[in-house]
């Protein structure tokens, strides 16, 4: 490229400020988001990336695109993962060490080596032609420009591609979809379920201090059918096998002669 | 012409279709296997009469028909025929080898008859019949080398004919081996002669060595060649150790393969190509060298052996030496190489049968040390032995004094220090011949009775002595007969061109009658010797005793010939075989199993990236997109 | 300034949510930073759309929205699935699929 070409083709200095504040975000962005332990976190921070691009899709004259990017993407699709992370464990997190041996210097040299060989060939790149921008193309506004073409020279391609968001759309159901075995429990069912397992008592437990036969810690309240009750006195008293016997504060025929 | 022509396919075709039948037909013809396969060698031996007479009657220079029989090869440039050749140089093997063969036969009937194979026998001895003689007719080197093969396979056939012995199919084995390492040559020389010649026929090859364009290197490789085969076949020095295990098979092989026929072939090699030695000095100095050694080697050990039919391999050995010997001097020596050859198959031929006859009398005994005064209980066999000992230490007018006596004057021929040295070497084989052969007649016919209890020796049956008989006559009188008038020289001069150069005018460098008297004298040493050692009155122990010279121990074991092969060729061999077989297994099968086990390593390795953990997956994923970045960036540089 | 710098800030976001997905074991958390990625990218387009003067870019950001919505419910319907069946919401936890 020649000093003209290269002068010619400079953008506005707001788009630059634009850009050059934008995309250290985004780049820490993508970062932390290879590097937080949380997978939450990392949703988030995709989100982050997701409205950046957002903006410069509509810094690039592209605002039908970079609105569709903050609804769909940004909206629909990183809520879907929050979702599913929901569902899958919120608090799942890996582990800082790697398994599989070499894994990690091969990553960081492999992806190193894509984005050097990605970015020099770029750089050598040269269109041959000063950069045009799509002021003639929206004259009407981007909307109308993309509807122009989508539906005239792409409408094959749409086509396909609704048919392929009606079979996404199916194929997720089929595939989330868990078979009833057993037929679903009445709100009936469930209520007898409870009172016959009395895992909690119906009526509640009584209060404390109502069975109490003594106030001593280590003698149990007796219940009304005569057995101690367990909930009375502390489990580790009862562990250490230091209980007293309340035997004698039990009711019997015997004693009640002789106490009147 | 043209039936005699067209009759010398049946020379090879009657006794290979008679092995066949014999070997196809099963126990079947057990009965009339030896009838059939002696009426083939007989059907054949008519075949070559008839052959050798129609040859006379034409003039010497038309005496050499052909018979062609079909295009063998013909690929591209390379046209080889499949034809018959009978020339003089032929017609005397095929006289040599059907008619001993034929007697041969007749003997193997009476020898072989408690042996439950006989029939498979004489099929063998018939494929033998038939392989040497395709070897003595083929018109190339080609033909003469599926006639080599073939003859090879017979004597690996018959020396293990008793196979069920480990030592006997071993001495086979080493047989077969060491000729193989001879057909090397063969196979080489082959090559050569197309490679520079374009032709493989006797006739081509001539021709081309006459045009004169070949190098003298290519001639000498080529003469080296064929004298490496010609050692492998017929036993000369540095091949020479398989001939005494040979003994191994039944005596009728030994007499005719290992005398008479097919150690001969390595001459008739040298001498069908007399046109490459003549023309290459190297390697006939070569082959004058191999004879010279083989001669003093074979005599060595022949006088330190108590088992007859050894004595007699190393003494063939020896003879052989001098037919090689011959080979290497000249125009002159291959008729002389000759002579020595077709006497030494009738005397040799009939020493080893009298051997056999001795054996059979003795229940197959074979020490010497055993024997003694047999000469009054065998007297036939006695007699044609004798004839044939008195042949092969030459004394005049048995055949071998002509044949050797006429080696030892060209010897001595030669020229200069070679002329001496050959002359006496020569000289002194001549001696130990006499010395250990009279060794051998004392320790068998004369003497004490030294036999094992339970010996009571006997003439052998007609059917074994008559083709004794035979071949004794032949040793008595071939000689003389060949010599006279100097018809053999003469017959043969149109294939060697001997007579021309003719031996007569040359300047001899001693007088005949000199050298006859030496020869002579020599026999006569020896003789005398032996008589010292082993005549009448001296003691021969029971076990040969073992406070001996060094010399007799070495020669007792064949001249350490053994333990060299061994320690040159085997150990290294087995070495070798050890370490392949450890690269093997280590190494590919190493590299092998290293595949899987580097596969199940790497994936074991592999197998730890697959965690399980979606976030090292992701990591993965990051590396990668990290990966693809790091590309394009470059890429766009 | 240029409209590159919004370039920059779209690759260091998307830069630290691949190093979230990495890191982090919570499985919401993970989910979170893949939707930091995908809103790094639309503000991309966003930029392109401007630079280039066509307004397709902020139709390609909104249909990556609506996508983007559908697959958080169907992925979170997922996790709420597997947290009923395991009671437990880390990644790592879900690990059959080892050698």
């Amino acid at each position: 490229m020649n000093l003209a070409a290269i002068i010619e083709n400079q953008t506005e200095i707001p788009e630059a400020v634009l850009f050059f504040i934008l995309s250290p975000i985004m780049v820490l962005s993508a970062l932390g988001m290879l590097l937080v332990k949380k997978a939450v976190h990392s949703a988030l921070l995709l989100a982050v990336i997701m409205i950046g691009l957002a903006i410069f899709y509509i810094a690039n004259q592209a605002s039908f695109l970079g609105i569709v990017q903050i609804v769909v993407y940004t909206g629909a699709v990183m809520m879907l993962f929050l979702f599913i992370l929901m569902l899958v464990g919120v608090d799942s997190s890996d582990s800082l060490e790697e398994t599989i041996r070499g894994q990690r210097i091969g990553a960081i040299l492999g992806s190193l080596g894509v984005g050097f060989l990605l970015i020099s060939l770029l750089s050598r790149a040269d269109l041959g032609r000063p950069y045009s921008g799509l002021d003639l193309v929206n004259v009407e506004g981007n909307v109308q420009a993309i509807a122009n073409t989508l539906f005239t020279r792409y409408v094959w391609a749409f086509e396909v591609i609704s048919a392929l968001l009606i079979t996404a759309a199916l194929g997720a159901m089929v595939l989330a979809h868990r078979e009833r075995l057993l037929p679903r429990k009445s709100q009936r069912e469930l209520a007898a379920e409870r009172v016959r397992q009395n895992v909690v008592p119906v009526a509640g437990l009584p209060g404390p201090g109502t069975y109490a036969q003594h106030n001593a810690v280590d003698i149990p309240a007796l219940l009304p059918d005569g057995t101690p009750a367990d909930l009375s006195v502390s489990k580790v008293i009862a562990a250490r096998g230091e209980l007293a016997n309340p035997s004698t504060f039990r009711m019997n025929e015997k004693k009640e002669e002789g106490q009147e | 012409m043209n039936v005699t022509s067209q009759m010398l396919v049946f020379l090879i075709a009657i006794p290979l279709f008679s092995a066949a039948l014999l070997l196809l037909g099963g126990r079947a013809l057990d009965k009339v296997g030896h009838i059939i396969g002696t009426l083939a060698s007989t059907a054949a031996f008519a075949v070559g009469v008839i052959e050798f007479l129609a040859m006379l009657g034409r003039a010497p220079e038309n005496r050499a028909v052909t018979q062609p029989l079909f295009t063998w090869i013909e690929v591209g440039n390379f046209n080889v025929g499949a034809t018959l050749l009978l020339d003089q140089l032929s017609v005397c093997f095929v006289l040599l080898i059907t008619g001993v063969g034929t007697l041969i036969h007749i003997y193997s009937i009476a020898y072989m008859s408690h042996d439950k194979d006989r029939r498979r026998f004489f099929a063998y001895l018939n494929f033998f019949i038939a392989a040497m003689l395709l070897l003595v007719l083929g018109d190339s080197y080609l033909s003469l080398y599926v006639g080599w093969e073939g003859v090879g396979l017979a004597s690996y056939l018959l020396i293990g004919f008793w196979n069920q012995k480990p030592t006997y199919a071993t001495a086979a084995k080493k047989a077969f081996i060491a000729n193989r390492v001879g057909d090397v040559g063969l196979s080489l020389a082959v090559m050569i002669a197309f490679v520079q010649f374009g032709s493989v026929s006797f006739s081509g090859v001539a021709e081309g060595i006459e045009a004169g364009q070949t190098s003298s290197l290519a001639l000498n490789t080529l003469g080296l060649a064929l004298l490496l085969a010609a050692v492998g076949k017929s036993a000369q020095f540095p091949l020479q150790a398989w001939l005494g295990d040979a003994m191994a098979g039944p005596t009728p092989v030994s007499a005719l393969i290992h005398a008479a026929t097919m150690v001969t072939a390595g001459v008739y090699l040298i001498s069908r190509s007399h046109f490459v030695f003549d023309a290459a000095s190297v390697a006939q100095l070569c082959v004058v060298i191999v004879g010279a050694i083989t001669l003093l080697f074979g005599a060595i050990i022949g006088m330190a052996k108590d088992d007859i039919k050894k004595a007699l391999a190393a003494s063939t050995m020896s003879q052989i030496g001098y037919m090689i010997l011959a080979t290497g001097l000249g125009p002159v020596g291959y008729a002389f190489a000759m002579m020595h050859l077709l006497t030494h198959g009738f005397f040799k031929a009939g020493m080893f049968l009298g051997a056999g006859s001795v054996m059979h009398g003795m229940n197959d005994e074979v020490d010497m040390r055993k024997y003694g005064g047999l000469r009054k209980y065998m007297p036939i066999t006695f007699a044609t032995f004798g004839l044939g000992y008195l042949a092969i230490i030459g004394v005049p007018p048995f055949a071998g004094f002509y044949s050797k006596d006429k080696i030892i004057e060209i010897a001595l021929d030669a020229g200069g220090a070679k002329g001496i040295i050959l002359g006496s070497i020569t000289l002194l084989g001549a001696a130990i011949t006499a010395f250990y052969m009279s060794r051998v007649m004392l320790m068998t016919f004369f003497g004490a009775k030294r036999w094992e209890a339970g010996a009571h020796p006997h003439e052998s049956p007609a059917l074994m002595t008559i083709p004794m008989i035979v071949l004794a006559i032949g040793s008595v009188s071939a000689g003389f007969f060949f010599n006279m008038g100097d018809r053999f020289i003469n017959f043969l001069s149109p294939i060697f061109h001997s007579g021309e150069s003719g031996h007569g005018e040359k300047e001899h460098l001693l007088p005949p009658i000199v050298v006859s008297a030496l020869a002579l004298t020599a026999v006569a040493i020896g003789v005398s010797i032996a008589i010292a050692k082993y005549g009448r009155g001296k003691a021969i122990p029971a076990v040969a005793p073992s406070d001996v010279s060094l010399w007799t121990k070495v020669a007792r074991r064949d001249l350490l010939q053994d333990e060299f092969n061994e320690t040159l060729f085997m150990r290294p061999g087995q070495e070798l075989t050890k370490a392949l077989a450890v690269i093997d297994e280590k190494v590919i099968d190493g590299a092998v199993r290293g595949v899987g086990s580097i596969t199940l390593d790497v994936a074991s390795g592999l197998r730890k990236t697959q965690t399980g953990f979606v976030r090292s997956y992701a990591l993965w994923i990051t590396v990668g997109a990290v990966g693809i970045l790091a590309a394009i960036a470059v890429m766009s540089l | 300034m240029s409209l590159d710098y919004y370039l920059y800030l779209s690759a260091l976001l998307f830069t630290i949510g691949a190093a979230g997905v990495l890191i982090r074991r919570n499985a919401i958390v993970v989910f979170m930073c893949i939707e930091l990625m995908l809103n790094a990218s639309n503000l991309a387009f966003v930029t392109f759309a401007r630079m280039n003067g066509s307004i397709d870019g902020q139709i390609f950001a909104f249909f990556t929205m609506v996508v983007a919505a559908c697959e958080v419910v169907v992925g979170l319907a997922i996790i709420v699935t597997i947290y009923r069946s395991r009671r437990s919401a880390s990644v790592d936890d879900a690990r059959l699929l080892k050698l």
